[in-house]
């Protein structure tokens, strides 16, 4: 058995939130960088030259990428052989608590009534997984509310099959038009029941390959393709970079059911892994 | 001083302006306020408002990460922009018709800025200075001098729309 101490994780998580809000992860930069070659739209590929410009500034001169810092996800996969000495959501707390508070990010979350600041960026959203290995990972992902108030989900009926599912997907993305700061990427969630497709979908953004289920990578393949020709382009400014990836986790659901959910998420894509 | 009836959809322009923040809970206050006649904080005349909550801005520093923020969810207080005399609004995304005819009545121009460029826009903010609603954080408003910063016209005065496709 393996023991985690606390301080690492605090200490984990305050570092890869300084990572995630200042540089732009290489698998994003890469997909911009094809992008800005690839646009033929004059404003839409100023629009690009200025996401990469911002993505250079914010590492050189350490300011964050985008000043909606977000709100913390965090997901943690956790081995049976190993074990935490304390608090576990307390220890991401802090280090969340510390990131926002000395590297000067935006503290972004309010009571969701009285819409008073709780001033430190906390509570992150947790999510815990147990799996049979010696391994503890953690990912975060800071989302800005840009995108995250675009996101979508419906129950829709078994019968509405592939054609629905890419109908309601498509219809999001339009109806957000430029709205969630486009090129976008997208992650939906199919099956399992009205939580559990939100929350694959947004697991699924932190994936930077295609889904080893072939009809699914077909199925990501085809939603790309599409979303790319509705022509919302960069900042909604038009032209073919609407979409720079989409990913796809499934799950099986209820006879009478099809969960879909599509969470959408900003050109920054912010997300990084720490191994403890 | 720009003159905005000169700007068509689709231009870029480089700002040398006086900008004002103004968030969600801003508009709502400053609604509050026109609506029992009583004084603004600030003389919004000539100006423009900008959609913006930047990060904090550091112990050496002029502004933090400020870029747009949705400027849709801001539609519903288009009717105040020209009792304030605004110039025009600045942010991201389309936005309703309501604006794009107050815009062509009121000869106000609809600006975007690129969203998530906020690093790259604090370097063309050359002053600010927390001037009401302090007690909002990040949401007070906060009046900026910019200097070329970069901005696309999405409304001009004429009922152009560069979002139309």
């Amino acid at each position: 058995m393996r023991t985690i101490r606390t301080i690492d994780i605090k200490n984990a998580v305050k570092q890869a939130i300084y990572e995630a809000c200042h540089n732009l992860n290489s698998f994003t930069l890469g997909l911009l960088k094809k992008a800005k070659e690839t646009e033929d739209k004059e404003l839409s590929k100023e629009v690009i030259c200025q996401i990469l410009d911002n993505a250079s500034l914010a590492k050189e001169e350490h300011i964050p990428m985008c000043q909606d810092t977000g709100i913390v996800t965090c997901f943690v996969k956790m081995g049976n052989e190993v074990t935490v000495d304390g608090d576990l959501v307390k220890a991401i707390n802090e280090g969340v608590r510390e990131a926002y508070n000395d590297f000067y990010l935006r503290k972004s979350v309010a009571d969701p009534i009285t819409r008073i600041n709780t001033k430190d960026n906390t509570p992150a959203i947790v999510h815990v997984q147990t799996e049979v290995s010696d391994r503890f990972v953690i990912k975060i992902a800071p989302k800005g509310a840009g995108s995250e108030n675009m996101s979508k989900l419906k129950m829709l009926n078994p019968i509405d099959g592939i054609k629905g599912i890419k109908e309601f997907v498509l219809n999001a993305v339009k109806e957000a038009d430029g709205r969630p700061c486009p090129p976008i990427f997208l992650g939906i969630g199919i099956g399992g029941n009205f939580e559990e497709c939100a929350f694959m979908a947004k697991e699924a953004l932190l994936r930077e390959e295609g889904s080893p289920n072939e009809e699914i990578a077909k199925l990501e393949n085809e939603i790309l393709e599409e979303v790319n020709k509705t022509g919302i382009g960069p900042m909604g400014l038009g032209g073919k970079t609407t979409c720079l990836g989409v990913f796809i986790n499934t799950a099986p659901c209820h006879i009478a059911s099809l969960p879909v959910a599509v969470n959408i998420q900003c050109h920054a894509n912010r997300h990084v892994e720490v191994k403890l | 001083m720009i003159d905005v009836t000169k700007l068509h959809a689709g231009d870029i322009v480089y700002l040398d302006e006086v900008i004002y923040t103004a968030r969600d809970a801003a508009h709502l206050r400053i609604a509050g306020l026109l609506e029992n006649n009583a004084d603004l904080p600030v003389n919004f005349k000539d100006s423009f408002i900008y959609y913006a909550g930047p990060t904090p801005t550091k112990p050496d520093g002029i502004v933090g990460s400020i870029g747009p923020t949705t400027s849709s969810r801001m539609d519903k207080f288009v009717s105040m922009m020209p009792k304030l005399g605004v110039k025009g609004m600045i942010g991201k995304g389309p936005r309703s018709e309501s604006v794009k005819k107050a815009c062509q009545e009121y000869k106000m121009v609809y600006l975007i800025v690129t969203g998530g460029a906020g690093a790259l826009l604090s370097k063309r903010v050359v002053s600010c200075e927390e001037v009401a609603f302090n007690d909002l954080g990040c949401e007070s408003i906060k009046k900026l001098e910019v200097k070329n910063f970069p901005a696309i016209v999405a409304y001009d005065t004429y009922g152009n729309d560069i979002f139309e496709r």
